[in-house]
């Protein structure tokens, strides 16, 4: 059925989230994550979705961004729901969590791919 | 209300195995000054978008109870994305409207963000100031780079930043949003200017 209802972005944010209102760690829109390992019968459709989407793993990562858009789920949400499965093992960071302002050394790498473009 | 009814649309592109880093530069501006162009001409990806549903308290001049009225608006951003350095790095760009009103999701998104892009049309100046203010509320470093439109008026840059108030230090040049090459010199400059702003920092504290 696709009553309005029944639509997903009705139900709100914290009932998708299993109650969490801000992700336990430092997970970015542009923060790429890996499937790992881990049954996905206990998880809730959401966290199911998530999980589905990488299709047992084994082909690549994606960033919090490309799982909110590929779901239609609110960016906040998912950065929840990715905080959520990284500490249930379900999916890793291939990428070091760079906390705070971004290194000098980042900001050298990206200049020096940029250049390569041009 | 089972998940597997919820259609999950094609496949997503996924990122190249190689990657072991990723980046994001923000794309911001007003409406209709080539956000999405831009986050397009340099994307490998065609723009995506999300959507981020955002609760305002619009309290009306003609509301009499005074109450604040809670609306839900529905804020979309494009994003683009590139691999940089034989697939080691990406970077993502997100383009978002500048709107003040629109803060709770700019905290979200200039967070780690390595700077912004402030795209500019001189037919609407007055437009960036907006952005211009919450970008420095929130520190996030930007350069300013007028999207030229062939019927907009041109002005010598020196007079531009002047109408914008800019630091003698922030970069301001011209693109055209169309141009992939263009815009990848815009982040350029963007990006030399974050390192040059970085480094005397970098001497007083070295990385380990
Ligand atoms: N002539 C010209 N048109 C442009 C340029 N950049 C964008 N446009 C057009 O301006 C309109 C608004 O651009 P868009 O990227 O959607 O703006 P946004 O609202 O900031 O995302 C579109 O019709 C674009 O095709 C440009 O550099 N030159
Ligand atoms: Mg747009």
């Amino acid at each position: 059925m696709t009553g309005p209802r029944h639509d997903p972005d009705l139900i709100r944010p914290y009932v998708r989230t299993g109650g969490r209102v801000r992700p336990s760690r430092d997970v970015r829109l542009e923060t790429v994550v890996i499937a790992a390992s881990g049954g996905t019968e206990t998880l809730a459709p959401d966290a199911r979705r998530v999980m589905r989407l990488f299709g047992g793993g084994g082909r690549g990562g994606l960033a919090v961004a490309d799982i909110a858009a590929a779901l239609e789920l609110p960016p906040s949400t998912v950065r929840i729901l990715v905080s959520a499965l990284m500490d249930s093992g379900h999916l890793t960071s291939p990428v070091p969590v760079e906390e705070g302002r971004p290194g000098l050394d980042l900001l050298q790498e990206v200049l020096r791919g940029l250049r390569e473009l041009v | 209300m089972d998940s597997a009814n919820w259609s999950d649309g094609p496949a997503p592109h996924f990122l190249a195995p190689a990657v072991t880093r990723s980046a994001k530069i923000v794309v911001a501006g007003a409406f209709g000054v080539g956000k999405t162009t831009f986050v397009g001409s340099v994307s490998e990806v065609t723009p995506l978008r999300m959507e981020e549903p955002i609760t305002e308290a619009s309290v009306g001049v003609d509301d009499l109870r005074g109450t604040p009225n809670k609306t839900t608006t529905t804020v979309a951003m494009d994003f683009g994305r590139i691999h940089l350095l034989g697939d080691r790095l990406v970077l993502y760009l997100f383009g978002t409207p500048g709107q003040t009103r629109f803060r709770p999701l700019w905290e979200g998104l200039t967070e780690g963000a390595l700077g912004a892009v402030v795209l500019a049309d001189t037919r609407d100046l007055d437009g960036c100031h907006e952005v211009l203010g919450l970008l420095e509320e929130q520190r996030t470093p930007y350069s300013v780079v007028i999207n030229v439109f062939p019927d907009a008026p041109r002005y010598p840059l020196e007079e531009l930043r002047q109408a914008l108030a800019l630091d003698p230090g922030t970069p301001l040049t011209e693109c055209d949003a169309r141009d992939g090459r263009s815009c990848v010199y815009a982040l350029i400059t963007l990006v030399e200017y974050l390192t040059t702003r970085h480094a005397p920092a970098s001497l007083v504290e070295p990385r380990s």
